[in-house]
């Protein structure tokens, strides 16, 4: 069990064994570093905090300078928690990188999805609009319907699905097959898609 | 997109003919039958080149027993043994789906110099 973070590259599509074309999203994962480790002794619980992606020095501000500096590490942009790295022996400076999975591995992999802005109940929730575009009908192709019943309850039930912020949310994809590792580049290439925009962060865990 | 032209690029086929719409070409393409592999060609003309990298493809057509078959190779695909230059096409248009409607003859005349 372990993980490492990434940052979505973008897709494409390679030859498999067979010679069929799978669809591939290339991450670069890694290298990540260790920052910091929780034990349940002082903190409660396991965990590795990891951190990825270099920055300039003075980007920083001093207490998470103070921080990094405790580790030994470089300036970076992303720091994350991980609780699967069980009973590893990994110290504060330490190097993680993508050679910890392997062609076949099965992944899950988090990232932000992609803002979508205000939308409508059919995209958002996948409702069906309500009616039909002819026979007379102008204006409720894409609407929502009844949000409830009349003067019981008098009132719409919390967590109704309706219009809003659509996207921009943390989603996991889970179970997707590691299709190739090139440990030299830190690439890691995963079949399938991922959450996010392109230079999107990611976080990848070994499917439990 | 530089990290994904270098993974790309480990897949990249040497050594294909260069082709274009209006050519004829006869494609050769591996064929498993149980446990044996066989060679299967699919001579025809091209008649669309889309894509680039990994995910470039070309469609080539012909005239099976009366009836036109299409088939769309990925211009990579290591099921593709080679790929043989028959015959330049002289054509005034990358994609030549206006063929389908046309009869045989009409197509020899059409893609001929």
């Amino acid at each position: 069990m372990s993980g490492i973070l990434g940052k979505k590259i973008g897709m494409t599509s390679l030859f498999d064994d067979n010679g069929e074309a799978v669809p591939c999203t290339v991450i670069e994962a890694g290298p990540c570093y260790v920052t910091q480790v929780k034990t349940s002794a002082k903190d409660g619980y396991d965990a590795v905090q990891l951190g990825f992606d270099e920055k300039r020095e003075r980007l920083i501000n001093k207490p998470l300078k103070g921080h990094l500096a405790k580790a030994g590490a470089k300036a970076l942009r992303l720091l994350r928690e991980f609780r699967s790295f069980n009973g590893q022996a990994l110290k504060p400076g330490d190097e993680v990188k993508v050679d910890i999975f392997s062609q076949g591995d099965a992944v899950d992999v988090t990232g932000r999805s992609k803002g979508r802005g205000f939308q409508g109940v059919v995209k958002r929730h996948h409702f069906r609009g309500v009616g039909m575009i002819t026979h007379g009908q102008s204006d409720r192709v894409r609407a929502p319907g009844s949000i409830g019943s009349s003067s019981y309850p008098s009132r719409v039930f919390k967590g109704m699905r309706m219009a809003g912020r659509m996207g921009f949310e943390q989603v996991t994809v889970k179970n997707l097959r590691v299709v190739r590792v090139i440990p030299e580049s830190n690439i890691l290439i995963v079949r399938g898609s991922v959450p996010g925009a392109i230079n999107g962060y990611l976080e990848i865990n070994k499917h439990s | 997109m530089d990290k994904i032209k270098l993974v790309e690029a480990t897949q990249l086929k040497e050594g294909i003919p260069a082709f274009k719409s209006g050519d004829t070409v006869n494609v050769h393409v591996k064929v498993r039958e149980g446990d044996k592999e066989r060679i299967q060609e699919f001579q025809g003309i091209v008649i669309s080149r889309r894509g680039s990298g990994v995910n470039a493809t070309f469609t080539v057509r012909k005239i099976s027993d009366g009836v036109g078959v299409e088939r769309i190779f990925p211009l990579h695909s290591p099921r593709l043994a080679q790929i043989v230059l028959v015959k330049e096409g002289r054509v005034r248009r990358a994609k030549l789906y206006y063929v389908r409607k046309l009869a045989a003859k009409a197509v020899t005349q059409k893609t001929t110099a």
